[in-house]
């Protein structure tokens, strides 16, 4: 047991994922929360372990890197892993009173596999590693989105799977180029050594493509609606809050491990106007939508745009702003995951009372389910970036940095954005207080779907209040430019 | 020029290939099967462009080659499985979008 | 810490934790509901004379908690935030019985209730906020907590009432954004009060100065409903009475005005502002707005238009008092923000009485009501009185100030200003009582209800009066200790003498 509770976070999942293939029905209900028990216990050991002695890597069976894997644990990945922990569990609580028996069957596998795939990339530092832990995370993904079994979901399934297996080889593609180059796979090593050749630019641009692709950035983005949309509820949780954000992981390690800001500062832009297009598309999108799902799927777009701001700001001359802009991208992402998961629970609550997909059929439930309305409500306060929410000081870290370095336009787009979403939120929000006649025939959800979805979304709200917790893990030499 | 780098440019061939199968074919089966040539390419480029100009045969991308066609496997399986079930529910073997005016 | 340090946040608290408790309560709690939501009001007005009594000693209990580096939540009690929070504690105790007189054997109640605790909260918020960011945090939850109140009816009406609402105060909260964003990353992080560094800053770069200073006004002034971003406020008139008492008497329209005197004393400080010369455009826009407001106000038919109209040109005094360079001017500002407060959730309130009870809507309808009810219709008489600036009521103690302290700053054309205005107050308020005085009533009410009653429910009627009265005790006893204008000399003392 040398190696807990660092392994905990990687055998613990693949156990259950054993367990839930192997056992019956009731036990493979209570094996899973007992794992999920031990999985939160173990996170929360890492982080008492982190704050004693720091970053620190870990050699699993004590073969060493190349040919062993080595996992690394130091802030940022601290930070990813208590958060996949907390959301996974919420929606894994709210999954299984959710889903019918047959659909919980094939539930507990995928969602086990998606959960040590997230875990693998928080932790490992090794490119390869990466991409074992990305295919996987893929394939366990859209092994959730096919879930429902009925033709619309397959089809988002197989689109899907398609932009995920390309993004992969266009990431496996790099990685090629970049081990034929350096003769190394370890991002450690690999930053020792790096500069910016035209082979080394050709591999970063297959590996960033690649993942953005996976990420559903703008315009890559075609196959994230249908699938997080049509997929059922807790699955589109864990897709918009989770699945996105490990790819997206992935190009932010490469960019402040290879300090490619000193690299290049026009890749930074592109990034940045790859960002605000999707901000200003997604939130365009979000505002026309019908189907509440959609709204919500398409306000993932506009919000990944928010985290592709913060290559712009990493600058190789200003470290403070640089700071700034990392520590308000990571709380970014963090709130996201907390609110948007919240909003897609509470969503599903409200179409699982009216029975129908349509925004209008919405009409008299803030009057029927007023905290499940509050429990949306909240979580989209910290999408909007309204203080107080961990969205906003996200924000307000972002826009502070632009400032700093006279980015104006970064500031506009940022702007832009909160209007667009404030529009499609209190949208959705107008629709329950709508009153019409007989509108009163609804059904009631379970307490504990309601208390889940409320649950992640004060989360969020919490997260404006404390952001000083999470901002510590960070190292100030995370990102200072040299 | 080595007899790796053969490999690799065999590599980039089969991707070139894979790429074009993908865009051009819409059935979905033509459409994996394209993606296992881009795979396939890419595991070559791997192995070949690596071990040029170095004396000793490189074991790492072997090792990492072997893992990443286990992963493929596993990825077309998936694949297989998606298809059937569409092509079993709607008679079709290609996505809607694909099908055209009919 | 102490108690006593720890009382601005108690104050908070009382009614954020009445609001969640509201909102986990089931609907058919009604009575639970009330008793909790009255014991919370009393609660925090007991708090805020404990902490009025500390800050008239000279102290400033504060509250800090750090949410982002080099960033704070501050709540801080100085004698400017004891001001609006007094204001709004009781105006809160006397809107929250009239809301449970008016809502009876309404639906919806639980939210309606919930939202309102969450509204004064923020409002408590902005009044204790100790430097700009407090502020903007607090500002932009009053706007999302009174979305749902504003919109409370759920018709297509108030729906699109509450967007244009919407519409209105993001748009100026986003402005605000980005002005106090701009002042902490170029500025620094300042309390309230520190205004020597502002000076320093505007020496060097005077244009940044002047942008911070456009977007924190042009923020605030939306709310504060000064020309030409007072749109949203008629058309949020379509909201219940309550709400409307909310909005233009305790929170909203106060909100903004309050900023604006933050900035302009304690961002930026009188003295620089008015040598830069940003003050005098402002004084400009409010008088504008005063006789604006008025004249579209004497145009309206309908009775909470007309007051409507009628509080965007009040709350343009308050703004032109403090913008009005030394002490007097400054006093009349600060003194109206508390008086008109109490005149204009009276006029609410018995607006209210009239719908509800008699189903009057407009001005025409008003025909002696006098001798059907005639003790609302004496609690709107007094505030019609007050709001025209005739002794002894209130308003005229502020009319006063804000005459004396323009002539001593040498704007005499503020007089005139004044005298329209309150020749435009006299118009549109002075047919009105005549109606309901000494115009025999014409057919049948409306639609009548409460016949059990002399006048009208007494939940109703009981909150207009003790507001009414209120506004005749501040203008009789504006020469005791206790009074707002006693209060309002304190802040204005500790402001020029520092």
């Amino acid at each position: 047991m040398a190696h807990f509770p660092i392994a905990g976070l990687i055998v613990f999942p693949l156990l259950g994922a054993l367990v839930s293939l192997a056992l019956s029905k009731r036990w493979r209900t209570v094996m899973s929360f007992i794992l999920i028990t031990a999985l939160l216990l173990n996170n929360v050991s890492l982080l008492f372990q982190f704050y004693g002695q720091g970053t620190f890597n870990e050699a699993m069976g004590n073969w060493s890197a190349p040919l062993g894997i080595e996992l690394r644990v130091d802030g940022l990945a601290l930070i990813f892993s208590l958060m996949s922990a907390l959301v996974a569990s919420v929606c894994a609580l709210y999954a299984c009173v959710y889903l019918s028996a047959t659909q919980l069957k094939l539930f507990w596998p995928f969602f086990w596999f998606l959960w040590a795939a997230l875990n693998s990339i928080w932790l490992s530092s090794d490119l390869f590693n990466l991409y074992v832990g990305l295919e996987l995370l893929s394939l366990a993904a859209v092994g959730l989105v096919a879930l429902s079994r009925d033709a619309t979901s397959l089809a988002a399934a197989l689109r899907y799977l398609f932009a995920a297996l390309l993004g992969s080889i266009g990431y496996l593609l790099g990685v090629a180029l970049l081990y034929a180059t350096y003769g190394t796979l370890s991002l450690p090593e690999l930053s020792q050594h790096f500069s910016l050749t035209l082979s080394s630019a050709v591999a970063l641009g297959f590996m960033c493509i690649g993942l953005l692709m996976k990420t559903a950035v703008f315009p890559m983005h075609s196959w994230l609606p249908p699938a997080h949309g049509g997929a059922l509820t807790p699955v589109s949780a864990l897709l918009s809050a989770l699945v996105i954000k490990a790819s997206f992981y992935i190009v932010l390690r490469l960019w402040t491990e290879l300090s490619l800001e000193i690299a290049s500062a026009s890749a930074g832009m592109l990034m940045g106007i790859l960002g605000s297009a999707a901000i200003l598309w997604g939130g365009w999108m979000a505002l026309n939508q019908t189907h509440l799902k959609l709204v919500i799927a398409y306000s993932t777009l506009a919000q990944v745009g928010y985290f592709m701001l913060i290559f712009p700001l990493l600058s190789p001359v200003d470290a403070h702003a640089s700071h700034l802009a990392f520590q308000g991208g990571v709380l970014m992402l963090l709130a996201h995951a907390l609110a948007k998961a919240g909003m897609f629970l509470a969503a599903g609550n409200l179409l699982f009372c009216s029975g129908q997909k349509d925004l209008k059929s919405l009409a008299g439930l803030s009057r029927y389910r007023p905290l499940n309305i509050f429990a949306f409500g909240l979580a989209g306060v910290s999408i909007m970036g309204l203080p107080p929410s961990g969205g906003f000081n996200g924000k307000w870290l972002l826009i502070q940095s632009a400032m700093l370095q006279s980015q104006w336009v970064w500031v506009a787009v940022i702007i832009m954005g909160s209007l667009l979403s404030a529009a499609y939120i209190f949208r959705v929000f107008s629709y329950t207080y709508r009153e019409v006649e007989g509108g009163d025939s609804f059904k009631q959800p379970a307490a504990v779907l309601e208390w889940t979805a409320l649950s992640l979304s004060v989360l969020s709200i919490l997260l404006g209040l404390a952001s000083m917790l999470v901002l510590d893990l960070l190292p100030i030499s995370a990102v200072v430019a040299q | 020029m080595s007899s790796y780098l053969i490999f690799a440019y065999g590599g980039v061939g089969l991707c070139g290939i894979g790429v074009f199968g993908f865009i051009l074919h819409s059935h979905l089966l033509r459409r994996l099967i394209a993606f296992n040539l881009l795979g396939s390419g890419t595991f070559l480029i791997l192995v070949g462009l690596s071990q040029s100009g170095r004396g000793q045969p490189d074991y790492i991308p072997q090792a990492l080659v072997l893992t990443g066609i286990v992963v493929a496997v596993a990825a077309t399986a998936l694949a297989l499985v998606l298809i059937r079930r569409w092509a079993a529910l709607t008679k079709h073997a290609t996505l809607p979008e694909d099908q055209g005016p009919s | 810490m102490s108690f006593f340090g720890l009382l601005p946040l108690w104050v908070l608290m009382t009614s954020f934790l009445a609001a969640i408790v509201i909102f986990m309560l089931p609907e058919e709690r009604h009575g639970l509901r009330s008793t909790l939501n009255l014991v919370a009001a009393v609660v925090k007005i007991g708090l805020i004379i404990l902490l009025i009594r500390l800050v008239a000693q000279q102290e400033t209990p504060e509250v800090s908690l750090e949410i982002l580096p080099g960033l704070s939540l501050v709540l801080r009690a100085d004698a400017l935030a004891m001001l609006f929070a007094g204001l709004s504690s009781i105006l809160w105790l006397c809107t929250t019985l009239y809301a449970i007189g008016y809502l009876e054997n309404s639906p919806n109640r639980s939210r309606f209730f919930g939202y309102f605790s969450l509204c004064v909260a923020s409002t408590m918020g902005i009044s204790l906020a100790g430097n700009l960011f407090t502020f903007l945090i607090f500002y932009e939850l009053l706007t999302l907590s009174t979305y749902p109140l504003v919109v409370h009816r759920g018709t297509p009406q108030s729906l699109k009432a509450g967007r244009t609402y919407l519409a209105y105060t993001l748009s100026g909260g986003v402005v605000l954004l980005v002005g106090v964003a701009l002042f902490y990353a170029f500025v620094g992080d300042l309390a309230f009060g520190q205004t020597s560094q502002m000076a320093e800053f505007t020496e060097t770069s005077p244009i940044a100065s002047a942008i911070i200073f456009l977007l924190l006004i042009g923020g605030m002034a939306v709310k504060a409903a000064l020309f030409p971003f007072h749109g949203w406020l008629p058309t949020a008139m379509v909201a219940p009475a309550p709400v409307s008492a909310l909005l233009h008497a305790v929170a909203v329209v106060k909100a903004g005005a309050f900023g604006i005197i933050r900035v302009i004393y304690d961002v930026f400080g009188i003295e620089l502002a008015w040598q830069q010369g940003y003050v005098l455009p402002l004084s400009l826009l409010a008088s504008f707005t005063i006789l604006y407001g008025s004249w579209r106000a004497l145009q309206q038919t309908d009775i909470k238009k007309r007051l409507a109209f009628s509080t965007v040109s009040q709350v343009s005094y308050i703004v032109l008092g403090v913008t009005l360079l030394g002490p007097i001017g400054t006093v009349g500002g600060l003194v109206h923000l508390l008086h008109q407060g109490l005149m204009k959730v009276t006029l609410f309130f018995c607006a209210g009485n009239y719908a509800e009870t008699l189903g009057i809507h407009k001005i025409h309808e008003l025909n002696g009501t006098g001798r059907r009810m005639p003790m609302t219709s004496a609690a709107f008489t007094l505030g019609a009185l007050g709001m025209i600036g005739i002794p002894p009521v209130a308003g005229f103690i502020s009319k006063w100030y804000l005459g004396t302290g323009a002539l001593a700053a040498g704007m005499d054309w503020v007089i005139w200003v004044l005298i329209g205005s309150s020749l435009l107050n006299a118009a549109y308020f002075l047919p009105v009582l005549y109606r309901i005085w000494f115009l025999p009533q014409q057919g049948q009410w409306p639609h009548e209800a409460f016949t059990q009653w002399r006048d009208t429910a007494p939940l109703l009627l009981i909150p207009a009066l003790i507001t009414a009265a209120l506004s005749v005790a501040a203008g009789l006893f504006a020469g005791s200790d206790l009074s707002p204008l006693s209060w309002a000399r304190l802040i204005v003392i500790r402001e020029y003498q520092p």
